[in-house]
């Protein structure tokens, strides 16, 4: 910290997105010279955070202060010209340009008003060069043949030469190899030694350990916890995940509950996932955890037969189980509550009834009676929207009025009408308030203790440690842990990161 | 708000709700335009007036009541204009004057329907063609096959056991006096159209995918069987039209032009949604017998053809615009 005055300063940031308040004032700075961690599980308001400070989102309350100033960025150039520069993890680079005119593009050199190639070239150089010859790049290479990891670079020299004074880096690592990361470190270094202000957004303990010189822990949009150094990684992950488990959850299964394997997979795999072997068993709900993109919605489609696996066995109550479409699974037994409610789940110009009413009607001869299927009756689909407790002016409105827990509680009664042997439930509680999350969590005990096997998957730590009676976690398409009830938020984290040497 | 476009008949919740059931707009906008027609030509209250209005509009109602399967399930279906013409020289040609033929025409008619039907569903479902381009498609395939079949000249006449669909009227009927053929196939087609889309499964499926089908795929529903299906039911109300046309005009290769947009300018009237996952077979209708009484009061003012072809550009923009509005307002998706 040479300088006294932080090159980017947010005070008590407040954003909400309808139905949910994503920053609750989080209060975040980075001064010349040092890299500053933020970490968090997902939707802890990392993103939304940083989105703020680069003009993408409008915040709602509090005030962010760059050069001694307080600025409002209302679009993501005007952070830019306040010398802010983002790198996603997604690349924003144009594939079948040049490193030079990537690192130009939209503010390119000219000379007579035609573009200075030459120049173009030299200066991308120059700002190259800062990468040492360890790792080196070519102006003029097409970035489309660059590797992944060299893109990264491209993106950080275009930040470098935009003469950014904060540059935020978004999980950079999440693409690289071994290798690769420790160019980008060496490049973090140089950075870091010419007064840049990095913002490193990371779950990896290791990297926050090798980087960082500050920490800051978000969770569930507030700051959970920030370090003037860098703590030990247990203290940082016992922040990212520390939440009081209320009492809302329903009591676990008994070992007489839990009855015989449902679903076994032996060794089954897809481009997605490798290896996957696992039982689930009647009467028992298994969580699944790990971090975004580790495999668990993959998994559960794979089972699904939306995408489905092409290796291994699966086997459902004794029978092969390898489904190529959903509607093969579903008849087989298998249910699904899709985590993208609107998108996957819901037809909401219809009414509540019709989308209780649609699988039990999907699965009827064609020219079958609507209001009578040999599942259900609509009548009957009425009566059990009701026992749910589905609250509508009535059921035969359009769904789309309904709000998030009452919507997903109709999906639940699609299912309902079927009987399957199991269920999966992928993100049951998004967008829910707390009340109809502890309905959601009786609702799945409920179930399984009806025979049904329950498999949930869930980017809500507590609440799987809380719902379910077994949990296991995945990490890159596959299964890397099992835990019994009653693990440490800690312990899966750890495992869902890959730190386990970090836990011994 | 949101279900002002949705027919009473077709929400069978209504009434279970407890409230009076929403009377689509359609129907108030063709009682008030039977209205004007009346007062400009008081005749038109005599059987002959309304009978006739009614026969000249069956064509066009029937292939209304076909279409909005395919506009329910999030398709269009443009093929069904020069279906309607290979049907009439189609079976001109097959009939070759010959009145004994027409009992095995008809049911080939209905062969080829069924095969149109199933190609653009096939096409649609796995072949992944948008239906607007691949019944477009099927529009030029059909038109070139028309005029390729009858060598651009088709033979001049259809023999009466065939035109005795589209031109008979029945009569001695206590208080009506008579009832044309043409208004009893409209009300049979139009009963079991009802009955499939309202119903059964099938029509639920039908709103389903034109709603959400990546929801419907994930809830079971057989995406395909479901679209396939709703191309049949446009072809074969296609052939019905065609039938009950050649029964009443002539013999020619431009028979069914511009009959696509006028059938799904009348599911539009009829309050359905472009992109489908709502829309009722009697609103469609409604919105075809709309549309049928707009020319004929343009007639009667005395307009020409092209400005009858501006009020139906006009008529498709402002529906869509009133839908849009509407759905707006109520906090549509």
């Amino acid at each position: 910290m040479s300088t006294p005055s932080p090159a980017i300063e947010m005070r008590g940031i407040t954003k909400s997105f309808p139905g949910v308040k994503a920053l609750k004032g989080v209060s975040f700075s980075a001064y010349p010279g040092e890299v500053h961690a933020l970490a968090g599980e997902n939707g802890a308001g990392k993103s939304t955070l940083m989105k703020i400070l680069s003009g993408v989102y409008r915040l709602d309350g509090g005030a962010v202060i760059a050069g001694g100033e307080e600025r409002l960025f209302t679009h993501p150039l005007d952070a830019i010209r306040a010398g802010i520069a983002v790198i996603y993890q997604e690349f924003s680079l144009l594939p079948e340009r040049t490193v030079a005119q990537n690192i130009f593009l939209g503010r390119e050199p000219t000379r007579f008003g035609l573009v200075d190639h030459a120049a173009m070239n030299r200066e991308a150089r120059r700002v190259l060069s800062l990468f040492g010859s360890a790792h080196r790049i070519e102006a003029d290479t097409v970035v489309a043949d660059l590797d992944v990891a060299s893109q990264q670079l491209v993106e950080i020299a275009k930040a470098v030469s935009l003469d950014a004074r904060v540059i935020v880096m978004d999980e950079p690592t999440a693409a690289l190899n071994e290798a690769e990361c420790e160019v980008l470190f060496g490049l973090v270094d140089t950075l870091k030694k010419r007064g840049v202000a990095i913002i490193y957004i990371t779950h990896r303990m290791r990297e926050i350990t090798r980087l960082a010189d500050r920490v800051t822990v978000l969770k569930d949009g507030e700051t959970a916890a920030s370090f003037d150094h860098v703590p030990e990684p247990d203290v940082i992950v016992r922040a990212m995940v520390g939440r009081d488990i209320g009492d809302f959850y329903a009591a676990p299964a008994t070992p007489q509950e839990i009855g015989d394997v449902v679903l076994s997979v032996r060794n089954a795999g897809n481009e997605r996932l490798t290896n996957i072997t696992l039982d689930l068993r009647a009467g028992e709900i298994v969580g699944f955890a790990g971090l975004q993109g580790a495999g668990r919605v993959a998994l559960a489609q794979a089972i699904f037969g939306f995408s489905p696996f092409t290796e291994g066995e699966v086997k459902l109550a004794g029978k092969p189980a390898l489904f190529t479409s959903p509607r093969y699974a579903i008849r087989a037994g298998i249910g699904l509550l899709p985590g993208d409610r609107k998108a996957e789940g819901l037809v909401l110009m219809q009414s509540v009834t019709d989308n209780g009413m649609l699988t039990a009607r999907a699965l009827s001869a064609l020219a079958g009676k609507a209001d009578a299927t040999p599942f259900a009756s609509t009548d009957q689909m009425d009566g059990l929207l009701q026992d749910l407790d589905v609250r509508a002016g009535s059921f035969s409105q359009e769904i789309k009025a309904l709000s998030g827990g009452n919507q997903q509680k109709a999906i639940v009664a699609r299912w309902l009408a079927l009987a399957p042997r199991l269920l999966i439930f992928i993100e049951p509680t998004r967008g829910i308030d707390v009340n109809a999350k502890a309905g959601i969590y009786h609702l799945m005990r409920d179930l399984a203790r009806k025979g049904t096997a329950i498999m949930m998957i869930s980017s809500d730590l507590p609440e799987v440690l809380g719902a379910a009676d077994r949990l296991l976690v995945m990490r890159a398409g596959e299964l890397v842990a099992t835990f019994e009830r009653g693990v440490s938020e800690a312990d899966v984290m750890l495992a869902a990161t890959g730190e386990e040497a970090v836990a011994a | 708000m949101s279900q002002q476009t949705v027919s009473s008949t077709e929400a069978p919740g209504a009434p279970r709700s407890g409230r009076l059931p929403k009377i689509n707009p359609v129907f108030f906008v063709l009682a008030a335009l039977l209205v004007a027609i009346t007062l400009s030509n008081p005749n038109f209250v005599e059987p002959t007036g309304y009978m006739n209005f009614l026969k000249r509009a069956a064509p066009l109602a029937i292939l209304a009541a076909g279409q909005i399967y395919v506009i329910v399930s999030g398709g269009f279906d443009l093929s069904v204009g020069s279906l309607i013409t290979l049907t009439v020289v189609g079976s001109s040609m097959l009939l070759n004057n010959n009145a004994d033929a027409t009992w095995w025409v008809i049911p080939a008619m209905y062969a080829a329907g069924l095969a149109v039907g199933i190609v653009n569903g096939l096409v649609v479902s796995f072949l992944r063609v948008p239906s607007l381009i691949a019944t477009l498609g099927m529009m030029i395939t059909l038109n070139g096959a028309a005029f390729m079949w009858s060598s651009g000249s088709p033979r001049g006449y259809l023999p009466e056991t065939f035109r005795f669909f589209g031109r008979v009227n029945i009569q001695g009927i206590p208080l009506i006096q008579f009832i044309p053929v043409a208004l009893l196939v409209l009300l049979a087609f139009g009963s079991c159209l009802f009955w499939l889309m309202h119903r059964t499964n099938l029509g639920r499926m039908l709103h389903a995918i034109g709603d959400n089908p990546r929801a419907a795929q994930m809830s079971g529903v057989p995406l395909e069987r479901v679209r396939i299906t709703a191309f049949v039911v446009s072809s074969l109300s296609a052939v019905t039209a065609g039938i009950l046309l050649g029964g009443f005009a002539g013999v020619s290769t431009d028979v069914g032009v511009g009959y696509e947009l006028q059938a799904i300018t009348a599911c539009v009237i009829g309050g359905a949604q472009l992109l489908g996952g709502r829309g009722s077979v009697p609103a469609s209708i409604a919105g075809a017998l709309t549309l049928t009484a707009i020319f004929t009061l343009l007639n009667f003012i005395g307009l020409p053809k092209p400005v009858r072809d501006v009020v139906q550009g006009v008529i498709l923009i402002v529906a869509v615009v009133l839908a849009t509005y509407r759905r707006n307002r109520a906090g549509g998706t």
